[in-house]
């Protein structure tokens, strides 16, 4: 896993089935990067639906959040308008998990993303990175801290 | 190991005995069906441990999900106004299945509130700061879902089964 003090790599990926996103369209901003196994997790207050409800909070520190798993864009589109989220959500589908790989947070063996935060300060440097065991939701305290000690420097 | 911030004080709705060791605070939503499961059973322990433990309750309505969480946690607010905090919380946890825009005055009546004055407090910025300041916490504490609890400021990885499991275990 890339961890803090590493320059984060660029990369492209699809947020719907016509619109790329690129990490370097963000310089300039903070950037929350959230790799997450699957879409569709079965508890209320997952924990893509719990970063939506505190955009307001990353905004304060003019952070993004971005949501990266393997599930393709529609697969996105149909959990996106489900839960409501205003955030985008990037498909690592093609080449499978060549981002997650890169950031190396892949799972070779389930073939998902794994659970893992990671904090891009505007530079596009990693200023905090956090893997969390799979099954354990990590909450959102980890990144506000993150995004305090940036506002510090 | 996320802790609770800030600890708990003289904002919070407690129950419970003053003096109690075990204080558990739980971070909760009006619409979340685990949080109406898990009601009962946090009455449950209360009743079993009695003056061992208190309870907290704060709000951390998923509004984006929940299109009436965030009322109802202002109407209890209201209700704590008139000091029917508990009682408000109660009414909605057991008619949590009928949610809507004019349940929150009926359960108002029913509680014994005076109703002008509540029909006024829900309409206040302070009742919805103390929404959004519980809310502030839950996310500084690293609540990632509800309900989430705290077992004397430190973040209890479990349902409420497990909770009331590990509290009959440490009182052996």
């Amino acid at each position: 896993m890339l961890e803090k003090g590493t320059v984060a790599p660029d990369f492209e990926l699809n947020a719907t089935p016509d619109q790329k996103i690129k990490l370097s369209d963000f310089k300039g901003k903070n950037v929350i990067l959230a790799f997450y196994p699957a879409d569709w997790s079965p508890v209320c207050g997952d924990q893509m639906a719990l970063y939506n409800e505190m955009l307001k909070y990353f905004s304060k520190h003019d952070a993004q959040m971005i949501g990266i798993s393997v599930d393709s864009t529609w697969c996105h589109n149909a959990f996106q308008q489900d839960r409501k989220l205003h955030f985008p959500l990037l498909a690592d589908f093609e080449p499978k998990g060549e981002v997650s790989k890169a950031y190396g947070v892949y799972d070779d063996e389930v073939g998902e993303s794994k659970r893992a935060l990671f904090v891009i300060d505007k530079d596009g440097n990693i200023a905090w990175s956090y893997l969390s065991p799979t099954a354990v939701n990590p909450g959102a305290d980890g990144i506000l801290d993150a995004l305090e000690n940036i506002d510090k420097k | 190991m996320s802790t609770l911030k800030p600890e708990v004080g003289s904002n919070d709705h407690v129950t419970g005995a003053a003096s109690a060791a075990i204080t558990i605070v739980e971070f909760g939503d009006y619409q979340c069906p685990h949080c109406a499961h898990a009601y009962p059973i946090i009455k449950e322990i209360e009743q079993t441990f009695g003056d061992q433990i208190k309870f907290v309750f704060r709000h951390f309505p998923l509004q984006e999900s929940h299109e009436f969480a965030f009322q109802a946690a202002v109407a209890a607010e209201a209700a704590a106004l008139q000091g029917k905090f508990w009682e408000m919380h109660d009414a909605i946890y057991d008619n949590q299945y009928r949610l809507s825009d004019d349940l929150f005055s009926e359960l108002a009546e029913t509680i014994g509130l005076d109703i002008e004055q509540f029909e006024k407090d829900i309409q206040t910025e302070t009742v919805k700061q103390k929404v959004e300041d519980d809310f502030e916490s839950g996310v500084r504490s690293g609540v990632n879902g509800t309900p989430s609890f705290y077992v004397n400021e430190t973040k209890f990885d479990g349902g409420p089964e497990d909770l009331f499991e590990m509290l009959k275990e440490s009182a052996e």
